[in-house]
């Protein structure tokens, strides 16, 4: 059960948060994205192995969408930061 | 076995009544059930799991493979209680207890199944797997389940209630015994919030029966003092650490049946420790040699529990069977309660310890094995023969056998934790390598054989703990006399004797020879050996045989042992009842159901409430003598005639406020929201990225800055995420603000051609006329003096009238409308009475008529996808190939052949294709039609628009059923919508 420090509430439990996945740029407009392109937009995903970025939503106390960066053999949480923030 | 006269800190004054198999007994209180059964002479306390061979108490603690007992007792606020799995050796024993045998029958030491054993030969290692695949496993199953298995559950409903509870604390202190007293009291010191957590209801672990001397007196002393010291600390006795999960969270089982106030029922705690200090002790393994499963075999470990703990001598003529130096505290406190006894001790020098035992009157067999055993409900002589000459054997009598075989640090916290083990040639044991962050060892877990070691640990763990949070203690270490390094363990595995059946798992019955045939077969990896043998499966995790099993493989695969290596250890250390993880998240309080504003009115007309999604609503509300299904008729019918009044207060109900509201659901909503005038309502779709329908509701524009959104009574939460979601990580520097104010407001909607007659006798300030409120247009204002609004939006098809005011006076507003719609008939109607109007209508019900395959387009909603030019949420998808391909599923209604046929939902449309048939589609909604008087249903049909526009007539198949329907448009009723607006 990770130790999750959200950027706006501090450290509290996974069962507060909700998993966003792997955050993805959007591309538009959509009358020049290749279906390849938004196909890749919409399912593809790097998974890393070690250091992995991650949308998290405190859905149980502030309810702020954040980045986490995470490493997933280990779970050791390296940083969070508010989304827009020097990533 | 006997109890002894004097000894013990057992309340000899205090005779605890109890029944095994039905007969009664007495034991003391201070027992455990399995020190009362020896103390009573009971030596045959279960049978094996495969093969039904009569099994003893091995063990004194966890560890225990073979007591496993169906036990039933009232507890002190006097609840009926059953476990049937009782592990013996951790039940405090109580007045009233009745225990009995699990796997025997008709009794543990007269069961007919014992015969199986005789076939023994024939049930090796994946023989299941092997015989019983022709033709299903299914149909073996319950007979061979019957044979093997523990106790069986009662059917009635767990009568306790559980607690859960949420922890923190700076240092967290597993085991009581010497090396976690000491830390705590280092860390506590510090002035850090300390938790000391031990499994046993008395603190000090091996202290309680090794006794020994700290700072200069008696070590029971000392315990005493440290925790009565430990004021300021969480102490939790009779509570086990069963699991370690990520960043120092770790489960607690705390048993409270035999704790002398509060609740009875157990807790579940979840801590969170900033520290953690691992003082877990160790575990003795047995020997490993023929029939060593045997009642009567013991450990000599618990052997000396049990003589020091409870005064319960378990044997008179013992042959004690060593590796170590251990076992020889057991053989002089054996010696000194008077019991004959002779040391096989595989060593041919085995050092001082033997030295001593032999003054004390111990006959010692140096480099010599127990080679044998005999007595089949409990031992009558056992076989020693030299190490070196296996078949030069000497029988003596005997009837206990107590084994060690060495010992094996409980490093299951630890590996679940991560850690990494290495195996210690010197004292064979598996030893945490390094301790995680936040982690530190101490005691027998991390390799202390002596008292001085584990208390100097101990001290040296707790004051680490300490520094790590940045606090320095001064505190003397408690001290303990130092002692003479013991002799040397020689590691001893199983022996080389062919023909014979040596156990290494007691509990799930393996033994030696099943190892050698998974190793021969090539399961040579630990992970399969496991599967394929079940070594170590069994619901004693495999404590007392884990290492054995690996050094047997090892063995058979010409390997060392850590080469072999562990399997993985999981949580949990002990079982954990279902009951105790979920606590109080159960029944009513499992997934708390809303109820609507006007619940006790619904009740009172007579509502059939069900559950639909998180709420409990009217289904319909049937009057006396009437079925459900004539109610929804009936009902159905006054709305198309008459009115009807419906509680669609759960409906969602999502504020959206600021000057780029507009623009933002603009990007958000499939439909163009930008161009919607204040006080007009559209209705809307909301798409995933996927382009997929994710839901359905009216979007209604209340002021140029201000919106209010009614997604599904299910899907508001969802809703309200992607809201949330689409803005603060898409469009952030969009002025926009969400607000889910349903539980704010009860909402009613009076539908049917005399509603409009009906709401204008409501004391509204809002003016009714068409031409002020037409359809699809909402107004506030005052109703009967309180704020509220009117919107004119329909889910019936006819003239509906919403209205909206604050949620404490929905009920007083439910009983208002239908007084003044008494002499218009008006008529309550609940969900599945409004379900068969919107199947008139063809409204689509998402997640019903759609799935999650559904496109805007094939519910035949194609215009925003022309006529919107921002880049709205799914908007690409609906541009792919699969998206415009010709022959997708459309929406469409059916009308079945037989107009008095209702085919059931999830009927499939089929086509003859190649002599079988395929499915173009199926039905998603059904249902006898009031106002068409036929049977009618909506569907989602392979290009479903082209067959409808030809009437084309298609053919139905449902479990083995064929029939026939003519495709027609999605709507039975008032096509043109003239009754919506007139
Ligand atoms: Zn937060």
């Amino acid at each position: 059960m990770l130790l999750i420090p959200c950027p706006w509430c501090g450290p509290r439990s996974e069962p507060e948060f909700q998993f966003g996945g792997e955050p993805a740029t959007r591309p538009v407009p959509a009358a020049e994205v290749s279906d390849a392109a938004w196909g890749a937009y919409l399912y593809v995903r790097s998974n890393e192995k070690g250091p992995h970025r991650e949308l998290w939503c405190h859905a149980g106390g502030c309810g702020q969408w954040f980045l986490m960066e995470r490493d997933t053999v280990t779970h050791a949480v390296l940083r969070t930061h508010k989304p827009g923030a020097a990533a | 076995m006997r109890r002894l006269p004097d000894g013990s800190r057992i309340a000899r004054a205090a005779p605890v009544a109890f029944t095994w198999e039905g007969r009664p007994m007495q034991g003391l209180a201070g027992d455990t059930l399995a020190s009362a059964l020896l103390a009573n002479g009971v030596r045959v306390v279960g049978r094996s799991f495969k093969y039904h061979r009569p099994r003893g108490i091995f063990g004194a603690w966890a560890e225990e493979p073979n007591a496993i007992l169906d036990l039933s007792w009232q507890d002190r606020a006097g609840i009926a209680r059953h476990d049937p799995n009782a592990r013996a050796t951790m039940v405090e024993l109580l007045p009233g207890m009745a225990a009995r045998g699990v796997n025997g029958w008709p009794s543990v030491e007269r069961d007919v199944y014992g015969l199986i054993d005789l076939a023994h030969r024939f049930l090796p290692a994946g023989f299941y797997y092997k015989t019983f695949m022709a033709p299903d496993w299914h149909r073996y199953e319950p007979g061979i389940r019957r044979m093997a298995g523990l106790g069986r559950l009662h059917d009635s409903a767990d009568p306790l209630r559980y607690e859960t509870r949420h922890a923190h604390c700076d240092v967290l202190v597993v085991g009581g015994g010497p090396a976690g007293i000491a830390a705590a009291r280092a860390a506590a010191a510090s002035g850090l919030r300390v938790m000391l957590v031990d499994d046993r209801a008395a603190w000090g672990g091996s202290l309680l029966w090794q006794g020994g001397t700290i700072d200069d007196r008696p070590a029971t002393e000392w315990v005493a003092d440290s925790i009565a010291g430990l004021a300021e600390a969480t102490l939790l006795p009779r509570t086990t650490v069963f699991g370690w999960y990520d960043h120092n969270a770790l489960g607690l089982l705390e048993r409270r049946t035999a704790a002398a106030a509060g609740w009875a029922e157990d807790r579940l705690w979840h801590v969170r420790a900033r520290q953690v200090v691992l003082a877990t002790g160790a575990i003795e393994r047995p020997l490993v040699f023929p029939d060593n499963d045997r009642p009567g075999v013991m450990s000599a470990a618990a052997v000396l529990q049990y003589l020091r703990e409870y005064a319960v001598l378990a044997g008179e003529r013992v042959l004690v069977a060593t590796n170590n130096d251990t076992a020889y505290d057991t053989v002089l406190a054996l010696c000194a309660a008077g019991a004959a006894v002779t040391v096989a001790d595989a060593r041919t020098d085995p050092g001082p310890a033997a030295r001593r035992a032999a003054e004390a009157g111990a006959r010692i067999r140096a480099g010599s094995v127990v080679a044998g055993v005999g007595g089949r409900r409990g031992i009558r002589w056992a076989e020693v023969a030299p190490l070196a000459s296996l078949s030069t054997r000497e029988r003596l009598p005997a009837d206990l056998v107590a084994v060690s075989g060495g010992w094996s640090p409980a490093v299951h916290l630890f590996s679940q934790s991560g850690g990494k083990l290495r195996w210690d040639e010197a004292e064979a044991a598996f030893l945490p390598a390094t301790p995680r962050p936040g982690q530190h060892l101490a005691g027998a877990l991390a390799g202390a054989a002596s008292l001085a070691a584990c208390l100097a640990g101990g001290h040296r763990a707790g004051l680490a703990a300490a520094r790590a949070l940045d606090r320095h203690v001064d505190l003397a270490p408690p001290r303990a006399p130092d002692t003479p390094a013991p002799a040397p363990i020689q590691a001893l595995w199983h022996l080389p004797l062919r023909g014979t059946r040596q156990w290494i798992d007691f509990q799930n019955d393996v033994t030696v020879k099943d190892v050698a045939l998974a190793a021969a077969e090539n399961y040579a990896s630990v992970e399969h050996l496991k599967r394929y043998t079940t070594l170590g499966m069994a619901t004693d995790q495999g404590k007392t045989s884990n290492v054995n099993g690996l050094a047997a493989l090892a063995a058979f695969t010409g390997r060392e042992i850590p080469q072999v290596g562990t399997t993985t250890f999981r949580p949990p250390f002990v079982p954990v009842s279902l009951g105790a993880m979920a606590g109080l998240r159960h029944s009513a309080l499992h997934t708390p159901i809303r109820h609507l504003p006007a619940h006790a009115e619904h009740l009172a007309d007579g509502a059939e409430m069900r559950e639909y999604g998180v709420w409990l609503r009217p289904a319909c509300y049937p009057r006396a003598g009437e079925t459900v299904a004539q109610a929804i008729q009936r009902e159905a019918a006054a709305v198309r005639t008459q009115a009807g009044l419906f509680d669609g207060s759960s409906l969602g109900k999502i504020e959206v406020h600021g000057p780029d509201a507009a623009a933002f659901l603009n990007l958000i909503y499939y439909n163009e929201v930008a161009t919607l005038k204040p006080g007009r309502i559209r209705y809307c779709l909301l798409l995933r990225e996927t382009g997929t329908v994710l839901d359905d509701g009216v979007v209604a524009r209340i002021a140029p800055d201000r919106y209010l959104l009614s997604p599904s009574s299910s899907h508001t939460g969802a809703v309200l995420a992607m809201l949330e979601l689409w803005h603060q990580t898409e469009y952030p520097s969009l002025r926009v603000a969400f607000h889910d104010v349903t539980a704010a407001w009860a909402t009613l909607a009076v539908s049917g051609p005399r509603s409009r007659d009906i709401l204008r006798r409501l004391h509204t300030g809002i003016d009714l006329s068409d031409a002020a409120l037409a359809h699809m247009s909402l107004a506030h204002g005052t109703i009967e003096d309180l704020p509220g609004r009117i919107a004119r939006v329909s889910f019936t098809g006819e003239r509906s009238y919403e209205i909206s005011v604050p949620a404490g006076y929905g009920a007083a507003l439910w009983q208002h409308l239908l007084t003044l719609g008494r002499d218009d008939g008006i008529t309550p109607y609940g969900i599945e009475s409004l379900s068969v109007l919107r199947a008139e209508k063809g409204y689509i019900l998402i997640g019903t008529d759609s799935d999650g395959m559904t496109l805007p387009d094939d519910l035949g909603m194609s215009g925003p996808l022309r006529a919107k030019k921002v880049d709205f949420v799914g908007k690409r998808s609906l541009l792919t190939p699969d998206a415009t391909r010709p022959d997708r599923r459309q929406f469409v209604g059916l009308l079945p052949a037989d107009p008095g046929f209702v085919p059931a939902v999830g009927t499939h449309a089929v086509v003859q294709e190649g002599g079988a048939r395929r499915s173009i589609g199926w039905i998603t909604t059904s249902a006898h039609s009031p106002a068409l008087g036929r049977s009618i249903a909506l569907g989602m049909i392979e290009r479903g628009r082209a067959l409808a526009d030809a009437g084309a007539e298609v053919e139905l198949f449902h479990l083995g059923q064929a029939s026939r329907a003519v495709v027609t448009a999605p709507c039975f009723h008032d096509p043109a919508g003239e009754k919506l607006h007139g």
